[in-house]
């Protein structure tokens, strides 16, 4: 195996990989919090309003980590520093 | 695949290169200048108001209460800032529609700008709040010893907003994209909905956070902070009507 493919193997399992397990623990996370707002509603329907919005502010802070995921595997897709240096060092 | 609109020159102002992210800003802004423009034309007080007068003080009335609500403040203080970023992205998001048109937001450039004013904004809103003494003081909340920290969780919170608007547009672009290639018919349009749900969302955060920061120093009770009138709590209850229009309100009931 020349270092062109093994850099591109493991880009490629390492964004697999990573997106992977950034969205396991957001999502649960998500679950989560969408799961104890909505019981908040259920138990007090007046404040509907403010539990959705801080609920959804929440959701999108906790959404955070999977999206740090989400960049880091475009990264390592489309534009990987290693394969563009290993790719030049070959040109060379 | 995935579009650096940073690198994508569009056109050449006397021989500088305008990548696109410059140059798709410029258009959004254009657009939000001429539907301003023609919104605020003629506003006048009284029964018979125009549409655009009708529309403008439905937008403006939310930022408001939405705003009042985060911040416990006077809106009118945020509200230029905040309202414009709003305003923005969702125009930005609603624009994502267009095939060919490249939103600015879906560049890392555009949205750390945005970090950035949203970053100088803490202690430009802080100071004028409660003064620098008050101001620093948030620093060393709760011991001295933590006001490394409190300082790194300023940028940090500011530059993960840049990132995670950046991350969810970036998103709807490219979902859109790999759905074309795979399945061309149907399937792209429930995705682009979604895209725009999500879309709306993002802005609405992205706003209400940048509030929640500026205000993160509150402006002291005694100080000349902001003194809840009776009017402000009433206008807030009877819903989103502005001042000038409660007229209408009574004179229609």
């Amino acid at each position: 195996m020349d270092i062109l493919t093994i850099i591109g193997a493991a880009s490629v399992i390492a964004a697999g990989l990573c997106i992977g397990l950034g969205a396991l623990g957001s999502c649960i996370g998500e679950g989560n919090t969408a799961a104890q707002g909505l019981q908040a509603i259920a138990q007090q329907p007046d404040e509907a309003g403010t539990i959705s919005r801080t609920m959804f502010i929440s959701l999108a802070i906790v959404e955070t980590g999977a999206i740090y995921c989400f960049v880091v595997t475009m990264i390592l897709i489309f534009s990987n520093p290693f394969w563009n240096y290993a790719v030049e060092a070959a040109a060379k | 695949m995935i579009d650096r609109y940073d690198d994508m020159i569009a056109f050449r102002l006397f021989g500088i290169p305008v990548n696109w992210t410059i140059a798709s800003t410029w258009i959004v802004m254009a657009l939000l200048v001429f539907v301003s423009v023609l919104a605020t034309r003629g506003l006048k007080t009284g029964m018979k108001v125009s549409r655009w007068q009708t529309g403008t003080e439905v937008v403006v009335g939310l930022l408001r209460s939405q705003i009042k609500e985060m911040a416990g403040d006077d809106p009118m203080k945020y509200l230029p800032l905040v309202g414009t970023f709003f305003l923005f992205i969702a125009a930005c998001v609603l624009l994502s529609v267009i095939p060919w048109f490249k939103i600015p937001t879906a560049s890392l450039s555009t949205t750390g700008a945005f970090a950035a004013v949203v970053l100088a904004g803490i202690p430009f809103y802080g100071i004028r709040n409660a003064g620098v003494r008050g101001y620093l003081k948030k620093y060393t909340e709760p011991s001295l010893i933590l006001m490394p920290i409190n300082v790194i969780s300023d940028v940090t919170s500011t530059v993960a907003m840049a990132i995670r608007l950046f991350g969810n547009m970036l998103s709807g672009v490219l979902i859109g994209s790999i759905l074309l290639m795979l399945v061309p018919f149907v399937l792209p349009l429930p995705m682009q909905l979604l895209g725009l749900f999500t879309g709306f969302i993002q802005s609405y955060i992205f706003a209400v956070l940048a509030v929640v920061f500026m205000s993160s120093v509150a402006p002291a009770a005694d100080e000349g902070g902001f003194v809840e009138t009776p009017s402000a709590e009433k206008e807030l209850r009877e819903g989103d009507v502005p001042s000038f229009r409660k007229d209408l309100k009574t004179k229609g009931e």
